[in-house]
């Protein structure tokens, strides 16, 4: 048993690297992942992964595999797809989706016109698929110094975050502080997204941010919990991933997220909340 | 005065442009899939055929999308040349989208293949298994370079009998320097003590290098470059370059180089330089024709494995 879960971690520096890196995605995206399924927004960020792509990919075409450049690249285009749907949004009849949606598939369509001016594409296909095995020194501290950002921006933001999530009409009435907190939560989103993509590639640390969330909201019912039991998916799953990646020799980015998937699918057959299972069960407040 | 010296010139170019453009006419338009095809079929071709390359300097062939120009230039061929050997997967559709119904040179016609296998040490039992596809990287074997330069030479007179004597001597002058070249690489490996014959690179494409000159190579990805690399990869080959003290690990020109940096950093060892298997480098680069970049390969391997 402890050579099965233990000894790939104790021989391996790369090993610990991936569950490090993978850890420090857990505890800055899924809070944000949280905030985003709560405020039904969870397919934002699934457009925001499009949207940083062409920035990372422009970053890697000026100056090659440099983590630097892609980071900026992707964080530049992330909160100019963010700003300029908002914008569009707030002084035309446009709704959100509507104007996030066409922001995303033109700079997604850039990116991948930028891509073909390039004759190479595969080291760009290696870019933007990331990988969990290969993080270097530079892509640690950059995964553990946005995950520590991030919690700090969530402390500040958490009592308007959750009164956005409970109420925005209330929100924006009391205060002029929602509009900033939405551009602030937003770029929240980018910047973890941009994280991910270092480990797991654009499409896959959506996974992470997300699948967590929503496995969580069969378990617990208070924001607290939520964040906790998602957190605790995210860490589960990425050493899930990584093990069954050892053992079975399986890619390590999609088998991270299937992992998360796997606990998603449990939690809503089996989860307290609202799981299927849970509906059937003859309820106990009817015997009072 | 500056701006009209450049409209000058500018007529100059254009008006010499015009006879450029008759000539490239008059050669025959050969369309070869990749640049090592391109260098060999411009070096048995000569002044008579104007080549069209598809997967440029530094490309990658596995994952090619072919463009509305690269079927234009199909379609305008008298000669395909391509490797063979499943190395263009996409070449079939592409010659049907073209309408193109002329001959298809196959360079790799006479080669014996070598089976595809993963990287020899983590697979033992890919010997049994003879009858999986072919590995398409047959020119890493100066020997099959001839092979091809013969089957291009043929091709191309078959398409053009006018220019067949042409075609000939080009492949026999060009056969002299693979001559040469084979030689030169056998006598760099010679010189290397006998278990220092031994590297890792990102991708498994010297398997008839491998044979032909006795060094072995370890790759820590599949063959593919489509193929992510998974975590119990990645620890068998850190386990056997520890176990084994493999002295050097080489990048190459089409696969993440993060992967063998975190390889390096875990095991010590060396890494030795940018090897060029599946398409040349830019003109600028060390690996712009097929003779550079053998030469290049063998003396990026001797510097770093010759301690």
């Amino acid at each position: 048993m402890t050579d099965l879960l233990l000894a790939p971690f104790a021989d391996f520096a790369f090993m610990r690297r991936a569950l490090l890196g993978c850890v420090a995605i857990a505890l800055g995206a899924v809070p944000v992942g949280v905030f985003l399924m709560l405020r039904r927004m969870s397919l934002t960020g699934d457009a925001m992964a499009h949207a940083i792509l062409p920035g990372a990919a422009a970053g890697f075409l000026v100056s090659g595999l440099s983590l630097g450049a892609m980071t900026v690249g992707g964080i530049l285009a992330g909160l100019a797809v963010a700003l300029l749907s908002g914008f569009v949004t707030r002084v035309t009849p446009l709704r959100e989706d509507a104007s996030l949606a066409a922001f995303y598939l033109i700079s997604l369509a850039g990116g991948v016109l930028l891509v073909s001016l390039r004759g190479s594409n595969v080291d760009l296909l290696n870019v933007l698929f990331g990988t969990v095995l290969a993080l270097d020194d530079a892509a640690l501290v950059l995964l553990c110094a946005i995950a520590t950002g991030t919690l700090l921006a969530l402390a500040v933001l958490f009592r308007p975050l959750v009164l956005e999530c409970a109420d925005p009409q209330f929100l924006r009435s009391v205060s002029g502080l929602s509009a900033v907190t939405h551009g602030a939560f937003l770029a929240l989103v980018v910047v973890n997204l941009v994280a991910g993509l270092q480990a797991l590639g654009t499409l896959m640390a959506v996974g992470l941010m997300i699948l967590p969330a929503a496995a969580a909201r069969f378990w617990a019912r208070g924001i607290g919990g939520l964040i906790a039991v998602a957190m605790a998916v995210a860490v589960a799953a990425s050493l899930a991933g990584l093990l069954l990646s050892y053992h079975l020799a399986l890619p390590s980015g999609p088998a991270i997220v299937l992992c998360a998937g796997a606990a998603y699918a449990v939690s809503v057959i089996l989860g307290p909340e609202g799981g299927i299972l849970a509906r059937y069960r003859p309820r106990a407040h009817l015997r009072s | 005065m500056p701006i009209r010296r450049r409209a000058v010139l500018g007529l100059i170019a254009a008006s010499a442009l015009v006879p450029a453009r008759a000539v490239a006419q008059d050669r025959l338009p050969v369309v070869a899939s990749v640049s090592i095809l391109g260098d060999l079929v411009a070096r048995v071709g000569g002044d008579r055929v104007a080549v069209t390359v598809l997967v440029g300097p530094d490309g990658d062939a596995h994952v090619f999308q072919p463009s509305p120009a690269d079927a234009r230039a199909v379609a305008g061929a008298r000669a395909v040349v391509v490797n063979g050997l499943g190395f263009e997967p996409w070449l079939d559709r592409l010659i049907e989208a073209a309408g193109y119904a002329g001959p298809v040179i196959v360079a790799s016609r006479d080669v014996t293949p070598l089976a595809l296998a993963r990287g020899e040490a983590d697979d033992p039992d890919h010997a049994a298994d003879d009858h999986g596809p072919a590995d398409p990287h047959a020119w890493q074997d100066v020997a099959n370079a001839r092979l091809y330069v013969a089957a291009i030479a043929e091709g191309l007179a078959a398409a053009d009998p006018g220019g067949a004597a042409t075609y000939r001597a080009n492949a026999a002058a060009y056969g002299a320097e693979l001559d040469a070249l084979d030689a030169a690489i056998r006598a760099a490996v010679a010189a290397l003590p006998p278990d220092r014959r031994r590297i890792v690179t990102s991708h498994d494409a010297f398997a008839y290098f491998a044979r032909a000159y006795g060094v072995t190579f370890v790759a820590p990805q599949g063959m593919s470059t489509e193929a992510e690399a998974s975590a119990a990869d990645v620890a068998a080959l850190i386990a056997q370059v520890r176990a084994e003290g493999t002295p050097a690990l080489f990048l190459e020109n089409v696969s993440d180089p993060r992967l063998l940096d975190r390889i390096a950093a875990e095991t010590g060892a060396a890494i030795g330089g940018t090897l060029y298997s599946d398409a040349l480098s830019g003109p600028e680069g060390p690996a712009a024709s097929y003779l550079a970049m053998m030469r290049h390969n063998i003396a990026t391997l001797t510097a770093a494995l010759g301690d």
